[in-house]
């Protein structure tokens, strides 16, 4: 019975191989392997798949195969590199002249052109498309009018935009915006076909787009077959002959199928799994830093954290916090201590400054003890550590936190975890500032720019400043560097602007996350981009 | 007959009103569910009111109620916040289940009743001693842990199955992932069939059979075992429904996108649409195969009857 089971999943492995060659054949160009077509872990996208609408990582992981922009960051370095752009001119850092490159199509033949960005970015901003990306297009000229904060549209196009050829259109900012091009390999800014807008319910079940891949079938909530695209005019032409995405509930069965070669490529090793995975892969097991880090952020709506002196306290809570213990123990060493508020990824010329944070990020219980006491003692005598508990092995940091802090305070009850069911619940109570004490604040850079680490975290009522933390210093400095023309002076500017976060600790940084991912022995060449996605077309098979 | 299956669906309309409202009521005191859509970051306001106003979440919980049985009962179940329709979910997902399910089921009647009847007639034995044992283990080992260790064995150490299994599932795919979720009630089939057996050796009515000269294999199976089968079918019928709704562990560890996939994930999301409409239909699955037991009774013990 064992020996003939065995072979007949054998002959079935077999007959997927040779259809999968058959099917990747046509697509291939260099490299006797290129054929092959591998298979990738996958979660279900929470929203449908339109570029302006997709805000996670499982959505954009599609995107990315399925689209190229103006621009792309580069895989390795994070640099926003010009894709479609031929040319992004600009005198006065407010308005635009692009010129899209000549020679690109959809993979459905239609070219690609300038009012195929126009297009696609005004239905992104529309109010009435529901587009959950939307206020990316916030600083182009007339979003107020296609979408306001309350009551009905106005208008159904940006006033901003405006097509003056084939391939040229110009953008009107409604303020100076120095690294609005670098922006532009956002996933919301991709250019969509006639199709999307015509058949709109025919493109959601397969969408069509410009980039190395197009979808082959693709089976809601279970799995994606993508193909490379054989006319595919740019030069990032996929090694592979496709990506095979599979739809895992739970990513510790991603992984075993991984060990038991059922699955070639797992971009989320579980928790759990970290310990074995050098064991069970060898150099199979990447570990490599992704643009994420995670904070603690504090209710500055809630005047008991709001004191004349709550900024010790805060960068006392800091101090009591074992960040080398807590990523070497918990996380396996895939996370790093954070020295600063935006991520290593930036490099030395993007921002990032190693050890901004100082004396406040180091592990130093006496200060701590001292400098919570100057300022006034914990509010409640508690911390109470909010999370979300659904997803992330939240739980196991947080009460390693707590521990940490209350050893070094020497007060077992100083600090507790305090679970919330939902994601959708976690921010529900946020937005409604019910939060009491610190919570998580985790954030993951939509491109690598400083500005993304800053802006939308710190800066007053910005979208993502959860704990409503507001300093007319930095809000000036971040205007400032917007409208700097130079991008060395801008970077500089937002450096300043995060000295003033370091210096009143608006939130905790904890550490910088790493991605990881595990791959099969049938590949190589598999590499994470800062984004902590797989760079699916530079893999090889077999 | 006719008039009790009529009076039985009559009760049933109470029953799944209460269930689908309870239902409907745990899913909303969750809280709201747009928040969770944009990641880690405010929804902007005109959006999410406009999401809340397509989704029907501005208004109040009653008449939101109202409106979703009104559109269940011409077949719109909602859509998902991915964009799917609910029913095309169930469409996908029912299927699945179904047949994890007849699985399960199958493993129940051939293991649990054949062991149950083995160690009911040879009580005291090595035989019957060895099956309580095991099935004291089953029942006391969680679900997960069967499920993972299985996986572990079958699936990486020796390779015999795939750990995990493919979007079509077909019954073959299902047979470990079936046995898993099958274990603990495959425990209680047995324990019930060998106490119901062996209770029943020793009534009037099988000495008579044995004393007619009845071969014996006919005294087990047409005499003995037919009375002994109804605190069995019982469990069993009603096991159907649990065996349904209760698939998300074992469907998660095997990767089976069923029933408890998509519940576990409508939970996750907050997405009453879907919650309420598989559960809805899951209290129907309950409330017939109940009544299907209800009805068996009387083909096996004749002198019940239904009027």
């Amino acid at each position: 019975m064992r020996g003939a089971r065995h072979a007949r999943w054998a002959a079935g492995a077999a007959a997927v191989a040779l259809v999968a060659t058959g099917c990747g054949g046509g697509g291939g160009s260099g490299g006797s392997d290129s054929g092959a077509v591998l298979s990738a872990s996958w979660g279900d996208p929470q929203n449908p798949l339109e570029p302006a609408n997709t805000n996670e990582v499982q959505g954009g992981k599609v995107l990315d195969m399925l689209f190229r922009g103006l621009k792309r960051y580069n895989p390795e370095t994070g640099a926003a590199e010009d894709m479609l752009a031929e040319k992004i001119d600009t005198t006065d850092s407010q308005n635009f002249t692009i010129t899209v490159r000549d020679g690109w199509t959809f993979s459905n033949g239609e070219k690609v052109t300038a009012k195929s960005f126009v297009d696609a970015w005004n239905y992104g901003a529309s109010l009435k498309n529901n587009q959950k990306n939307a206020y990316f297009f916030g600083y182009i000229e007339g979003y107020d009018k296609v979408h306001p904060d309350s009551g009905k549209q106005t208008a159904t196009t940006l006033s901003g935009l405006k097509v003056t050829g084939d391939r040229t259109f110009t953008v009107k900012l409604t303020q100076k915006f120095s690294t609005f091009p670098d922006t532009l390999g956002y996933v919301a800014f991709a250019p969509l076909p006639q199709a999307f807008f015509s058949d709109h319910s025919g493109w959601l079940s397969k969408p069509v787009g410009n980039g190395p891949y197009t979808i082959q079938s693709y089976t809601k909530g279970s799995q994606m077959e993508l193909r490379t695209w054989a006319d595919y005019p740019g030069d990032d032409k996929a090694d592979n002959g496709g990506v095979t995405l599979k739809v895992y509930t739970d990513n510790n069965t991603a992984y075993t199928d991984l060990l038991a070669g059922n699955l070639d490529l797992v971009d989320d090793v579980p928790a759990a799994q970290l310990k074995n995975a050098k064991n069970d892969l060898g150099d199979r097991y990447l570990n490599t830093p992704a643009g994420i880090i995670q904070t603690l952020a504090f209710p500055f709506y809630d005047p008991q954290w709001n004191k004349a002196d709550s900024d010790k306290v805060r960068k006392g809570l800091s101090m009591a916090i074992n960040r080398k213990q807590i990523t070497e123990t918990i996380f396996q060493k895939t996370r790093t201590p954070a020295t600063d508020w935006t991520s290593p990824v930036l490099g030395k010329d993007g921002g990032f400054q190693d050890g901004l944070c100082g004396d406040a990020c180091d592990y130093n219980p006496s200060e701590a003890k001292k400098l919570i006491q100057e300022g006034g003692g914990l509010p409640g005598g508690q911390v109470k550590i909010s999370y979300n508990a659904d997803t992330g092995s939240h739980q196991q940091w947080v009460d390693a936190v707590c521990n940490s802090i209350n050893n070094a305070l020497g007060n077992t009850k100083a600090c507790v975890g305090n679970p919330i069911g939902t994601f959708a619940d976690f921010r529900n109570q946020i937005t409604e500032r019910k939060m009491s004490g610190p919570f998580r604040a985790g954030w993951q850079m939509d491109y690598p720019l400083i500005q993304n680490f800053l802006q939308p975290l710190y800066y007053t009522n910005a979208s993502s400043n959860d704990g409503k933390w507001s300093n007319k210093q930095f809000d000036q400095l971040v205007n400032q560097a917007n409208s700097e023309t130079d991008t060395g002076k801008a970077v500089q500017t937002f450096q300043k602007a995060e000295e003033v976060v370091r210096d009143n600790m608006a939130a905790i940084p904890l550490w910088y996350q790493n991605g990881s991912a595990g791959y099969s022995q049938r590949l190589s060449n598999v590499k994470l981009n800062p984004f902590s996605v797989p760079v699916y077309n530079e893999i090889k098979v077999g | 007959m006719g008039r009790y299956v009529v009076r039985r669906l009559l009760q049933m309309i109470p029953v799944f009103i209460g269930a689908t409202l309870l239902i409907f009521l745990m899913v909303n005191v969750m809280g709201d569910p747009i928040a969770g859509l944009c990641g880690e970051r405010q929804c902007d306001p005109a959006t999410a009111a406009q999401l809340k106003k397509e989704f029907g979440l501005d208004k109040p919980v009653w008449q939101q109620y109202l409106t979703y049985m009104g559109n269940v009962f011409t077949g719109d179940f909602g859509t998902a916040f991915n964009g799917q329709e609910v029913t095309e979910l169930m469409a996908s997902a029912f299927p699945v289940t179904i047949r994890l399910t007849i699985v399960a089921i199958l493993f129940e009647i051939v293991i649990g009743i054949t062991l149950g009847v083995i160690t009911g007639l040879r009580r005291g034995s090595p035989e019957d001693t060895g099956v309580l044992l095991l099935t004291l283990v089953v029942i006391s080992v969680p679900t997960f842990v069967t499920g993972l260790l299985l996986q572990l064995l079958l699936g990486v150490k020796w390779g015999w199955i795939k750990p995990s299994v493919s979007p079509e599932a077909t019954f073959s795919e299902l047979i470990v992932p079936g046995l898993v979720l099958a274990s603990v009630s495959l425990a209680y089939v047995t324990r019930l069939t060998r106490t119901s057996i062996a209770e029943n050796k020793r009534s009037d009515y099988v000495r008579t059979a044995i004393a007619k000269g009845l071969p014996r294999h006919r005294v087990v199976t047409r005499h003995l075992l037919r009375n002994s089968l109804i605190p069995v079918v019982t469990f069993i019928g009603t096991d159907v429904g649990a065996l349904m709704g209760g698939a998300i562990v074992t469907e998660r560890i095997f990767n089976i996108h069923g029933v408890g996939y998509q519940l576990y994930q409508g939970i996750l999301r907050q997405n009453t649409q879907t919650v309420v409409g598989f559960v809805t239909v899951l209290v129907l699955v309950f409330l017939v195969a109940n009544l299907v037991v209800d009805l068996l009774y009387a083909v096996l013990d004749p002198r019940i009857r239904y009027a």
